[in-house]
C-alpha cells in the first residue's frame, strides 16, 4: 500500500503553487495511497525495450511563413486583466523588499 | 418543431416553412421552460443567438448559398472560447472572463451560420465523468433528475437529450463526449486526434483532448462533424488532410461484408447486466445486416486506466500553470506588499475545485524527479502497447466495438467521494484517447433493470471516422425499426411544452 504523508502533499502543493488548507492537505493525503496503488499498475508490465509515446500523431517541426497577420489590440489583450496600468498588466510585487 | 432532427429542421428552413428566428426562439423558450431543472447551461446568449438567426434569415431571403446547418441552434461546451461571451471551463478561476478571440470551432460554427445559443456546464477543466465537479453546481440527467448525465460534457449531452438544442459540441479527453452521450441516450463522436482544431479549446491534457459533435441522430452528428473538422494552421497538431466523408457514410449505412471486432477485454465482468444485454443484442442486429463479427484481443487495455490517470494529470499540472492570477481570470489576496507568488498561491487555492487540485498534485508527483520514470515514463510506454494492441486488432477488423460505459447513469453524489470508482466509468473509452483514434457512442436501448439508456461504442483507426458513421447509421436504422420510434421518445417531457 502506497502512502503520501500530509507533509509530502504540502510539499507538492507548494511546488504546484497552491496554498492548501490543513483540511485539504489531510483529505488528499488520505486519498493518495489508494490512487497511487491504482496508477502503479503501469509498473506491472514488462516494459523493457518499449518506446514511450508522448503524442498520438508523430509530427515534427510544423512551420509557417513568417508574415505579419492580424493580432489582438492592446485593449483586447488587456480586457481580462485583473488589474492594469498604462496599457500594461499590473502585477503584485515580484522582487522581495530587500532586492 | 424542437423534436425534429437537425436535418429535418434544415430542410424546413430551406423550404421556407420556418425561419431561423422562429426556430431559435422555440429553443430559447424550451430552455426557459426546462433548464431550471436540467441545468445544462452556464450562460444563455439570447441576444447573440437571435442576431445570428436574423442574419442567416436575411442571407437566405437574398438567395445566398448557405451551409447545410445554417440557422440551426447549438449548445457549445464552456471549454471552448467564444469571443465576448463568458467562458469558464466550469471553473471559478475563470468566472467573468470574456475571451477576446474565437476558438477555431466557434469561428467555424459562426461561419457556417450555426446559431450558438449558449455555453454548457461541464466538470471543471473537463476533469470528471459526471459534471459534478463543475464549479457552478451539477447538471441533471433529463431521464431521471436525481442522476448525473455523465461528463465531462454533461451539459452539452443534457441540452441535446432534453430538446433544448438539436446539436451540441463537447470535448473528449478520456471519454467526455461518448460517456455522457451513452448516459443520456444520444449520439456523440470523438473525432480522430488532430481532426478538429484545439485552438481556443482550454487545455486539460493536450495529447488527448479533442472536440467533437453531439446529435440525436447519426446523420445530425455527421453534419456537425463536417462543419467543425479540418486543418487549422493555429494548431500545430492539426492533421493536414481531407475531412473523411462522414455525411456520405451516415447516409449509406451499409455494413454488408464489414468486419466488426468485439474487444474481449471490454465486456463481461464489471459491466452491468442490462448494458451487456443491449450490447449483445446490437451485435446480433449488425450480424443480421451482413456484418461479420470477430473477437479481438487487446491484453494491454487492462493498464489503460492507470496510464491515463498518470498522463492526463501530468499534462494538466503543466497546462494549468497558466492560471497564475496575472493576465486574466481570478486574482485573490492582492493587498499591499503581497508578493506575486503569494497571490498566485492563494488564488489557485480559491479558484480550483477539489478534483482539479487532486489531479494537479498527482501530476506534479508523477513528473517529479525520482518518480518520473516509474510513473509518467511507464505510462508513456503503456501507451505504445495500447497503440500496438489496436494495430493488431484493426488488422482483423474494420471497426471495433464495446459498451461505451460499464453502467447506466448513477445517482448524483453516489461516487463523488470515491475518485477511483468514478475513474472506473471511463475504462472502455480511455484506450481511444491514448491511441489518438476515433470513437462514437450511440444509443443501444434501455437497460431492463433501470430503464436508463445504454451506449454502444464503435471505434475506427485514425482518419477513418467515416466508418463510425457507416456502422452507426446501420445500427441506428435497425434499432429504430425494432423500437418503432427513437429512444428519446421514452424520456420524460420535463413539464415543458415539447
Amino acid at each position: 500500500m502506497s502512502s503520501l504523508s500530509r507533509d509530502d502533499v504540502a510539499k507538492l502543493a507548494a511546488l504546484a503553487r497552491i496554498e492548501m488548507t490543513e483540511a485539504e492537505l489531510i483529505e488528499l493525503s488520505s486519498q493518495f495511497g489508494m490512487i497511487l496503488d491504482a496508477v502503479a499498475r503501469v509498473q506491472d508490465v514488462n516494459l523493457d525495450g518499449v518506446k514511450p509515446t508522448s503524442h498520438p500523431q508523430p509530427m515534427l517541426n510544423i512551420t509557417r511563413p513568417d508574415v505579419v497577420a492580424p493580432s489582438l489590440s492592446p485593449e483586447d489583450a488587456l480586457s481580462g486583466a485583473p488589474a492594469q496600468e498604462d496599457q500594461r498588466f499590473r502585477v503584485p510585487q515580484i522582487l522581495g523588499e530587500a532586492e | 418543431m424542437i423534436n425534429k432532427t437537425a436535418a429535418e429542421m434544415a430542410d424546413a428552413l430551406s423550404k421556407g416553412e420556418t425561419t431561423s428566428l422562429a426556430l431559435t426562439q422555440a429553443h430559447l423558450d424550451r430552455i426557459s421552460a426546462v433548464d431550471s431543472k436540467v441545468k445544462a447551461f452556464l450562460h444563455v446568449d439570447k441576444e447573440g443567438a437571435l442576431a445570428q438567426a436574423a442574419s442567416v434569415d436575411a442571407k437566405r431571403a437574398k438567395g445566398e448559398k448557405l451551409s447545410p446547418l445554417a440557422g440551426i441552434p447549438l449548445a457549445l461546451k464552456d471549454v471552448l472560447a467564444q469571443k465576448g461571451v463568458p467562458t469558464t471551463a466550469g471553473s471559478k478561476i475563470l468566472q467573468g472572463w470574456r475571451p477576446p478571440y474565437d476558438s477555431t470551432v466557434a469561428a467555424k460554427l459562426k461561419a457556417a451560420g450555426v446559431v450558438i445559443v449558449g455555453k454548457t456546464n461541464m466538470d471543471e477543466f473537463a476533469m470528471g465523468s459526471s459534471t459534478e465537479n463543475s464549479g457552478f453546481g451539477p447538471t441533471f440527467n433529463p431521464w431521471d433528475l436525481t442522476r448525473t448525465p455523465g461528463g465531462s460534457s454533461g451539459g452539452s449531452a443534457a441540452a441535446v437529450s432534453s430538446f433544448q438544442t438539436p446539436l451540441a459540441i463537447g470535448s473528449d479527453t478520456g471519454g467526455s463526449i461518448r460517456q455522457p452521450a451513452a448516459l443520456t441516450g444520444i449520439v456523440g463522436v470523438r473525432p480522430t486526434y488532430g481532426a478538429v482544431s484545439r485552438y481556443g479549446l482550454i487545455a486539460y491534457s493536450s495529447s488527448l483532448d479533442q472536440a467533437g459533435p453531439f446529435g440525436r441522430t447519426v446523420l445530425d452528428t455527421a453534419l456537425l462533424h463536417e462543419v467543425i473538422a479540418g486543418h487549422d494552421a493555429h494548431d500545430a497538431t492539426s492533421i493536414n488532410a481531407d475531412v473523411p466523408a462522414v455525411v456520405a457514410a451516415a447516409k449509406s449505412g451499409d455494413v454488408k461484408g464489414l468486419k466488426i471486432g468485439v474487444i474481449k477485454q471490454l465486456q463481461g465482468e464489471g459491466y452491468q447486466k442490462g448494458v451487456q444485454t443491449r450490447f449483445d443484442e446490437s451485435l446480433k442486429l449488425l450480424a443480421s445486416l451482413g456484418a461479420e463479427i470477430v473477437e479481438v484481443d487487446c491484453p494491454n487495455f487492462e493498464y489503460a486506466l492507470a496510464a491515463y490517470y498518470l498522463i492526463a494529470p501530468s499534462e494538466a499540472s503543466s497546462n494549468l500553470a497558466r492560471f497564475d492570477a496575472m493576465r486574466y481570470g481570478l486574482r485573490v489576496g492582492d493587498k499591499d506588499g503581497a508578493s506575486a507568488e503569494a497571490v498566485m498561491n492563494i488564488t489557485r487555492d480559491a479558484g480550483f475545485g477539489r478534483e482539479v487540485k487532486r489531479r494537479i498534485i498527482l501530476g506534479t508527483y508523477a513528473l517529479s524527479s525520482g518518480y518520473y520514470d516509474a510513473y509518467y515514463g511507464s505510462a508513456q510506454k503503456i501507451r505504445t502497447l495500447i497503440i500496438e494492441d489496436y494495430a493488431k486488432a484493426f488488422a482483423k477488423a474494420d471497426v471495433l466495438v464495446s459498451p461505451t460505459a460499464p453502467t447506466t447513469a448513477y445517482k448524483i453524489g453516489e461516487k463523488v467521494d470515491d475518485p477511483m470508482a468514478m475513474y472506473l466509468g471511463d475504462v472502455a473509452t480511455i484506450p481511444v484517447n491514448l491511441a489518438g483514434i476515433c470513437g462514437m457512442s450511440l444509443p443501444a436501448g434501455l437497460a431492463e433493470e433501470d430503464g436508463l439508456p445504454v451506449g454502444f461504442q464503435i471505434m475506427a483507426p485514425a482518419m477513418q471516422d467515416q466508418r463510425l458513421y457507416q456502422v452507426g447509421a446501420a445500427l441506428e436504422a435497425a434499432l429504430n425499426s425494432k423500437w418503432g420510434a427513437p429512444i428519446l421518445s421514452n424520456a420524460p417531457s420535463l413539464g415543458g411544452a415539447a
